[in-house]
C-alpha cells in the first residue's frame, strides 16, 4: 500500500462512521428528480387525454402541472426539512398515482360533461397533501401514536358507526353528508384502527404467541387474548355489514390477520383467520342479499344478456378489460363510460385497462408493488414492534384494498364496492392514502436514519438489528 | 417477527401477481371472446364513429352520412334512395346491410385489410382507415329510365353491357327508401316491421333475388337447343308441327294464340311464339341437351354474384317428356331471374359469348386511389357464334314484324322477344309480361345493350299474349337511355 493512499484509507475511517455501520445516503436528490418525472408524467397524459378527443391542448394543461407540481415540490421541501432519511420512493409513488388519477377522472368527465369529478378531487388533492405535509412536519417521532391507541380505537369506531344515522347512499351507508359536502368516514377509520391494531398487538405479541394450547404441530391462541381479537372482528363487521360496505369489513379483518401474523409468527392465527373469514363470508353471501347477487354476478357475469337485460356492470368492465388488449386504445379513446354508473370510483381501473393495456396495467401493479414494498422495507428497518407492525399495517392496507376492487372488477373475486388508492374518485379516501404516505415516510425516515453509535462497552448491544 | 413481515410482504405480492395473472387471462387470452360478444357494444361504436364510405353512380356519389350526434355516431344517408335501393341495399344501425353494402362493407366502414397503409402499425395503434368509395358499373339514365318506366308496377328490369357483363341498370319496383332504416330509433324499427310486412314486398330486390317462370321468352333458350343440337338447320323450311299439340304421354293439348303456326319454319314460329312448335322441338332434342343448354346460359347456378348472390333460376333435370314440353315454353318448373334473362339476350347479342355480369366497377380507398378492381369471371361460349347470328335475325325479327314492334329504335338494330308467362293454381293468376332485347349501331356488331324486364301486374295485357305492350316500352326506354 503506498502512502498517499494508506492516508486515504484512514482519513475516510477516522471521518465515517464504523465500516459495519455506514449511513444510509439520505437520497433526496433522486426524490425530487423522481417527482419531476411523476408530474411530467401526468401532464403528458393530461396533454394526450386532450389531443386523443381532437381538442388542443387542455387549457388547463399548465395549471394542473403547476399546481401538482407546487404541491409535490411542498411535499418534497417538509420531507427534505423534517424526514431526511426518509425513503426516496414513496413520495414520487405517491404524486404519480394521484397525478394518472387527476388524469383518469378528467378524461372520464369528458363522457359526463353535466358532472365534473376532476375539480372537486384535484381539491382533495390538495387537502390530501397539505395533511401529508402536516403529518410529516408535526409527527415527529411514529411513537407518539402508541399513546393514543386507545383513543384511535374509539375514534374509529365512531366514525365507523355515525354513517347509519346516515340516509343510505346508493345501497350502503357509509357516508355523512352535510353542507353539500359528502365524507366517507370509515376510510379514516382504516388507519385509526391500523394504529390500535398495531400498538395492541406489539403490546400483548408475547402472550399471543407462546400461550395456549397445541393440537399437534399448531398451537391454538390462549382464550384470554384471544377474547379481545374477536371483540374486535365482531365490532368491525358487524357495524359494516350493518351498513352493508363489506369490502372494507373485509378490509379490516384481513389487516388484522395479517398484524396477527406479523406480530405472532405464528400460523395458527392465519389458520383461525382463514376459518373466521370463510364462515363470515358463507354466512353473509347466504343471508344477506346484496352481497349474495354479487356473488351470482362474479359466477355468472353474462346471466344479464343471457336473461335479455344487457350486460351488467361486471360484464361491461370484462369488456372494456378486453378490449384494451396488450397495447390499450390509447388514452382518451376507450369506451369504458359503457360502464355507466361507478365508472370514475369503484370501476376506475376499467378505464386504465382499456386505455393503456395490459401494459399499463403491469405497470400500474408495479407502482403498487413499489408502495407496498417500500412500506414493508421500513417495517423491516425498525426495531421497535410498534413501528413495524404500523409499517407492516399500512403497506397491507393498499396492498388488500388494490387486490379487492381490482379482483372484483377483472373477475376474479366477487365484487366489492372499494376505493383504488388514489386513483379512483373519491375525497376521503385520496386524503386518507395521503396519510398513509406520510406514515410510511416517517417511519421510513427512522428506519433509514443512522443510529447513536453502538455503545462498545454495552453488553449484548444489538449490532445490525436486521 | 423479521421472518413474519417478510412472509407477509410476499403474501402482498403473491396478491398483485395473482391480480396480474388476472389480468393476462381478461385482456389477452380470453379477450377475443369478450371482444365478439353480441352484447359489446363497442364494435358498433367504432364502426359508426366515422362517416362511412360512399357508393358512387357515374362517378358520383348516392349515399352520403349524417352525423346524429348519438353514441352510433354517423348514419346512412340515401340521395335517391327509392331508385337505387336495388343497387345499394341498406346499411342500418340496427339490421345489418345488404346488397352492395353488404358485400363491400369491410371497405366502406374501412375495416378491411387492403386498405390499411402499414398493417402492423396500423392494429398495433388501433388506427381506423376511413371507408373506401365503391364505384358501380350503373348507368344513371338507364336506371332512371327503368324506374320510370315501371313508374311503381310490380316488377322488375336488369341490364347489361353484353361484351363486359357490366349492369347497367337494376331495378326493383316497387322499391323503399333506405334513409328509413339507417338510424337506431323507434322509427327505425317501425319503418322496418311496416316495409317487411307490406303487401306489396317493397324491400324484395326482385331483379336479383326474384325468379319468374320466363314463358316464352324462354323460347330463345329452346331455340338455342334446337339449333346447336341440329334438329332444326334452315330457319325457314317449315316443321310440320300439328297445332294443337298433344303432350307426349298425355291427353292435354297445347294450343297457339294465333294462327299460323303448323306450318311455319322456325323463324316464323319464335315471331309467331309458338307454343307448339317449341314445346315439341324441346322433347325432341332432349331433355339432357335442353338442361345442357339451359345451365350454359346460367340456369342451376347457385354460385352466381355481382357481387351479391344472385337467386339461381332453375330448369329441372328430371322431368317425363310432357314436364320437358312444357319447361321449353318456360312454364313448369322453369323459373328465371329478370338478371338471368337479360344474360340470355346478352349472350345471344354478343356472338354467343356469355360474359359474368357484376355490378362494382371499382373499389378505392377514401383518396381515390384504386384498392381493387370488380370481379370478372371469365367469358363462356353458351353457343356458336353462326347459332348466335341466327337467333339475333331472329330476334331483329320480332322487334320488325313481331309483337316487339313496341321496342324498336330508329337507326338501330333491335332483338327482342316478348312474354306472358301463366302462374298460379291453374295458371289464374295475373300473367306476368316479359320483354327480353338487345340492341346495337347498325353500322356496328357490337352490341350496346341486353336488357331483360318483368311486369308482374300486367291486368290491362292479359288478352296481349306478347308482354310487349306492357314491358317492351320500359326496354326501349332503357335501351334509349344506354344509346345516349
Amino acid at each position: 500500500m503506498t502512502a498517499p493512499a494508506a492516508k486515504r484509507a484512514a482519513g475516510a475511517r477516522a471521518a465515517g462512521a464504523p465500516p459495519s455501520w455506514p449511513p444510509l445516503p439520505k437520497r433526496r436528490g433522486i426524490e425530487l428528480a423522481l417527482l419531476m418525472g411523476a408530474v411530467f408524467l401526468s401532464v403528458c397524459g393530461y396533454v394526450v387525454v386532450g389531443f386523443a378527443r381532437a381538442h388542443p391542448v387542455p387549457s388547463g394543461a399548465a395549471g394542473y402541472g403547476a399546481g401538482l407540481g407546487g404541491l409535490a415540490l411542498l411535499a418534497h421541501l417538509a420531507v427534505r426539512l423534517r424526514a431526511p432519511y426518509a425513503d426516496p420512493l414513496l413520495l414520487p409513488t405517491a404524486v404519480l398515482l394521484n397525478g394518472l388519477g387527476l388524469v383518469l377522472i378528467f378524461r372520464l368527465d369528458l363522457e359526463t360533461p353535466a358532472d365534473p369529478a376532476a375539480p372537486a378531487q384535484l381539491v382533495w388533492s390538495t387537502v390530501g397533501i397539505g395533511l401529508f405535509i402536516a403529518v410529516v412536519v408535526l409527527l415527529r417521532d411514529h411513537q407518539t401514536l402508541q399513546r393514543y391507541a386507545n383513543a384511535s380505537a374509539a375514534v374509529g369506531l365512531l366514525l365507523m358507526v355515525v354513517p347509519i344515522f346516515f340516509p343510505a347512499v346508493n345501497g350502503a351507508r357509509i357516508w355523512i353528508r352535510a353542507a353539500g359536502f359528502s365524507i366517507q368516514p370509515g376510510e379514516f377509520a382504516k388507519v385509526l384502527i391500523t394504529v390500535f391494531f398495531a400498538a395492541y398487538l406489539a403490546a400483548n405479541r408475547n402472550a399471543l404467541a407462546y400461550t395456549g394450547q397445541s393440537v399437534g404441530r399448531l398451537r391454538l391462541p390462549a382464550g384470554r387474548v384471544l377474547g379481545p381479537v374477536v371483540t374486535i372482528w365482531l365490532i368491525s363487521v358487524g357495524v359494516l355489514v350493518l351498513e352493508r360496505d363489506l369490502g372494507t369489513s373485509l378490509l379490516f379483518f384481513g389487516i388484522f390477520v395479517v398484524l396477527l401474523y406479523a406480530a405472532t409468527g405464528r400460523t395458527g392465527w392465519l389458520a383461525v383467520g382463514v376459518l373466521l373469514a370463510a364462515a363470515g363470508s358463507a354466512a353473509v353471501s347466504a343471508v344477506e342479499p346484496h352481497v349474495n347477487g354479487r356473488v351470482r354476478d362474479w359466477l355468472h357475469p353474462f346471466a344479464g344478456i343471457a336473461a335479455g337485460r344487457g350486460p351488467g356492470q361486471l360484464a361491461q368492465s370484462l369488456f372494456a378489460f378486453a378490449a384494451g388488449g396488450v397495447f390499450g386504445t390509447g388514452l382518451g379513446q376507450g369506451h369504458s363510460y359503457l360502464i355507466g354508473f361507478a365508472q370514475k370510483s369503484d370501476f376506475i381501473l376499467a378505464t386504465w385497462g382499456e386505455e393503456l393495456g395490459l401494459a399499463g396495467l403491469t405497470a400500474l401493479l408495479v407502482l403498487y408493488a413499489l408502495l407496498v414494498g417500500r412500506g414493508y422495507q421500513a417495517a423491516l428497518g425498525l426495531r421497535d414492534p410498534f413501528g413495524s407492525l404500523l409499517a407492516v399495517g399500512l403497506a397491507a392496507l393498499p396492498a388488500l384494498q388494490v387486490f379487492v376492487i381490482a379482483g372484483g372488477v377483472t373477475g376474479l373475486i366477487p365484487l366489492t364496492g372499494m376505493a383504488l388508492p388514489f386513483l379512483a374518485q373519491g375525497g376521503s379516501s385520496v386524503v386518507t392514502n395521503w396519510i398513509i404516505v406520510a406514515l410510511l415516510v416517517r417511519i421510513s425516515d427512522r428506519a433509514r436514519a443512522p443510529r447513536p453509535a453502538p455503545d462498545p462497552a454495552a453488553p449484548g448491544a444489538p449490532g445490525g438489528a436486521r | 417477527m423479521t421472518r413474519a413481515i417478510r412472509h407477509t410482504a410476499a403474501f402482498s405480492f403473491l396478491l398483485l401477481v395473482a391480480l396480474l395473472v388476472n389480468a393476462v387471462r381478461v385482456q389477452v387470452l380470453e379477450a377475443d371472446g369478450y371482444n365478439a360478444n353480441p352484447a359489446n357494444r363497442r364494435a358498433s361504436i367504432v364502426r359508426y364513429a366515422q362517416p362511412r364510405g360512399t357508393v358512387e353512380v357515374g362517378g358520383r356519389p348516392v349515399t352520403g352520412s349524417r352525423d346524429s350526434g348519438g353514441r352510433l355516431r354517423y348514419e346512412r344517408t340515401y340521395t335517391e334512395g327509392p331508385l337505387y335501393a336495388p343497387v345499394t341495399g341498406f346499411s342500418s344501425q340496427l339490421y345489418g346491410t345488404s346488397l352492395i353494402e353488404h358485400a363491400e362493407d369491410g371497405i366502406l366502414a374501412g375495416t378491411d385489410y387492403r386498405l390499411e397503409l402499414f398493417p402492423w402499425w396500423d392494429r398495433l395503434t388501433g388506427t381506423h382507415r376511413p371507408g373506401g368509395r365503391v364505384e358501380t358499373t350503373i348507368n344513371p339514365a338507364m336506371q332512371r329510365a327503368a324506374y320510370r318506366g315501371l313508374d311503381g308496377r310490380k316488377g322488375a328490369v336488369a341490364a347489361i353491357e353484353p361484351r363486359s357483363g357490366r349492369v347497367l341498370a337494376l331495378v326493383s319496383s316497387p322499391s323503399y327508401d333506405p334513409n328509413e332504416l339507417s338510424g337506431n330509433g323507434a322509427s327505425v324499427s317501425d319503418a322496418w316491421r311496416r316495409l317487411n310486412r307490406a303487401a306489396q314486398q317493397p324491400m324484395l330486390n326482385r331483379a336479383l333475388r326474384q325468379t319468374y317462370p320466363p314463358g316464352s321468352v324462354f323460347k330463345v333458350v329452346t331455340a338455342t337447343a334446337a339449333l346447336e343440337s341440329g334438329r332444326v338447320r334452315d330457319l325457314d323450311a317449315p316443321l310440320d308441327i300439328r297445332d294443337p299439340y298433344t303432350l307426349p304421354g298425355t291427353r292435354t293439348s297445347l294450343g297457339n294464340p294465333a294462327p299460323g303456326c303448323e306450318d311455319a319454319g322456325l323463324k316464323e314460329a319464335f315471331r309467331l311464339s309458338c307454343n307448339t312448335v317449341f314445346a315439341r322441338l324441346g322433347v325432341d332434342v332432349g331433355l339432357r341437351e335442353m338442361a345442357a343448354t339451359a345451365e350454359r346460359f346460367g340456369f342451376n347456378d347457385r354460385g352466381l354474384r355481382i357481387p351479391s348472390p344472385v337467386a339461381p333460376s332453375t330448369f329441372d333435370t328430371r322431368m317425363d317428356p310432357a314436364q320437358l314440353a312444357l319447361s321449353s315454353i318456360g312454364q313448369y318448373d322453369t323459373a328465371a331471374t329478370p338478371l338471368q334473362m337479360a344474360m340470355v339476350a346478352s349472350a345471344v347479342a354478343n356472338d354467343g359469348q356469355l360474359t359474368p355480369p357484376y355490378l362494382v366497377d371499382k373499389v378505392t380507398d377514401a383518396g381515390g386511389v384504386l384498392v381493387a378492381a370488380g370481379a370478372r369471371g371469365p367469358t363462356q361460349q353458351v353457343m356458336n357464334p353462326a347459332t348466335a347470328e341466327q337467333l339475333q335475325e331472329m330476334m331483329t325479327e320480332v322487334v320488325a314484324h313481331g309483337s316487339g314492334r313496341p321496342a324498336a329504335i330508329d337507326g338501330f338494330t333491335v332483338g327482342g322477344k316478348t312474354g306472358t308467362a301463366q302462374h298460379g293454381v291453374r295458371n289464374e293468376g295475373t300473367p306476368y309480361a316479359w320483354f327480353i332485347s338487345w340492341v346495337r349501331k347498325k353500322d356496328n356488331h357490337e352490341p350496346v345493350v341486353a336488357v331483360a324486364v318483368v311486369v308482374e301486374d300486367a291486368e290491362a295485357e292479359r288478352e296481349d299474349i306478347s308482354g310487349g305492350g306492357s314491358a317492351g316500352p320500359i326496354a326501349r326506354a332503357v335501351m334509349a337511355a344506354g344509346l345516349r
